[in-house]
């Protein structure tokens, strides 16, 4: 288990030399998107309009944050889960994302994703949500204000704390559960 | 017949509302330290110690514990010798959350749920009204965030699998949630009832203290032994392995049909918020 600080935009040099179980800082901007984002981002990209943020390199934290009290930039940020942005993640990893924030299972699909496109998935801690905001420098709205708190929002971190949860190479944290589940 | 006023209930709600988003309760904290001192994991050491320091860092700043703070949840025990005074009851709770959920910068998650358009207050808020003998009024809230109520099922067991499908149900259901719901979870499970009956025991199993005992002795083994059961599953903070997969296994029972055997499956995330309060 190594520790890594890194800066975005990430790169194809930065994501291989990442194993799962892996602590990584994270510097720079990302950007928040969730379920309805994800489903308007997909939708430009059908018409054939840009994203609201440049993929290549991009880092998509899947948050949905409080809303900042007076003084700070921005209220509780934790991760939410990320399976109901799977449909979504394979599609844009192609397009140049390389690494996606949340928390809980990725399906094949993505973790096939991650291996050919060079990008990683990271585990931040759930629940830590008053925690993870003190790494939170700065946050904007760029798209889909109406959104509330599903908008997309470019966010500047330092050293925010991140696990590697898949690699590139098919290695993954979570355990498996002592029962036998089937197929 | 007692009366009281509408505005002492939205001033109560709304306190409590921020009270249970801001600060952890001191049962949930000692089981993140009972857990510290068992993990010998790198990972699993460094989640506890992260949720204790968001857990003093929210009570500092008066951040939320975690974003998602939930749909709001009321178990409420109307006395049938009371009456509200200025407004309706469940009005006023709606009034005290939208209020709290304002003030006490919380975020508001409730939505459409084809549109998903965003209700854009946190309401309707989800009011379980039960009436009580005495004049009394009993308000519980919980913020039931979504990732952990996603992991949750109801189903209808048949009545020869008992106690043996009960608990093989529920150790299938953790096991397959795994990471999802942001373990160590706390398990609410309604057995008995009708299909509608079981869920809503579930959910208010709930909120019981973690370190109480069930007045019933038959009662509180089976959740001792549910508890170690699914501890044995190895799944651990947040996933990453470890033997600190469930905090607390709180069981309801009721009288069900002949041919039933509902049960139900409320899976709490680790920041499990609730408060209550007598008026």
């Amino acid at each position: 288990m190594s520790e890594y600080r890194l800066q975005t935009p990430l790169t194809d040099e930065d994501v291989m030399k990442l194993r799962a179980g892996d602590v990584v800082l994270l510097s720079g901007l990302i950007y928040s998107a969730r379920d309805a984002a994800h489903k308007k981002i997909v939708e430009a990209l059908d018409r054939g309009e840009a994203p609201p943020f440049p993929l290549e390199g991009a880092a998509i934290y899947y948050v949905g944050p409080a809303p900042a009290p007076p003084g700070r930039p921005i209220g509780s940020a934790g991760p939410t889960t990320s399976y109901r942005m799977d449909a979504y993640a394979p599609r844009l990893h192609r397009l140049g994302v390389k690494a996606t924030i949340g928390k809980g299972r990725r399906n094949e699909e993505v973790k096939q994703a991650l291996k050919d496109c060079k990008a990683v998935y990271f585990g931040a801690t759930g629940g830590a949500g008053a925690l993870l905001s003190q790494r939170i420098e700065k946050s904007r709205v760029i798209a889909f204000e109406e959104l509330g708190p599903e908008a997309v929002r470019a966010m500047k971190v330092t050293d925010f704390p991140l696990l590697v949860v898949n690699d590139a190479f098919g290695g993954e944290l979570y355990v498996k559960p002592n029962l036998d589940l089937g197929a | 017949m007692r009366e009281l006023d509408a505005s002492v209930v939205i001033k109560a709600v709304e306190a409590m509302c921020i009270k249970a988003n801001t600060e952890l309760g001191d049962d949930v904290r000692k089981k993140f330290e009972d857990g510290l001192r068992l993990e010998t994991s790198a990972a699993a050491r460094e989640i506890l110690r992260q949720l204790l320091e968001n857990a003093d860092l929210a009570m500092q700043t008066k951040l939320p514990l975690c974003q998602d703070t939930g749909l709001a949840v009321f178990f409420v025990e109307l006395g049938e010798g009371l009456r509200i005074r200025g407004g309706g009851l469940v009005e006023a709770i709606n009034q005290g959350m939208r209020q709290g959920y304002e003030k006490g910068y919380l975020r508001k998650s409730s939505c459409d749920p084809l549109s998903r358009k965003n209700t854009g207050d946190n309401s309707p808020a989800v009011v379980h009204l039960e009436l009580v003998p005495g004049d009394g009024l009993k308000i519980a809230f919980m913020a039931k965030g979504g990732g952990s109520e996603n992991m949750s099922r109801v189903t209808m067991l048949a009545p020869a699998q008992g106690w043996e499908g009960i608990k093989a149900f529920v150790l299938r259901r953790v096991a397959e949630a795994g990471p999802n719901p942001c373990p160590p979870v706390i398990l609410g499970l309604g057995v008995g009832g009708t299909f509608e009956l079981a869920p809503k025991l579930a959910k208010k199993a709930l909120l019981r203290r973690l370190d109480d005992t069930h007045p019933d002795p038959k009662v509180a083994a089976m959740e001792a032994e549910l508890l170690e059961e699914v501890n044995r599953l190895g799944i651990g903070p947040m996933g990453m392995g470890g033997l600190t997969t469930c905090l607390g296994v709180k069981i309801a029972f009721a009288p069900c049909h002949i041919a039933s055997l509902p049960l139900a499956v409320n899976v709490q995330c680790h920041s499990s918020r609730h408060e209550e309060v007598v008026l």
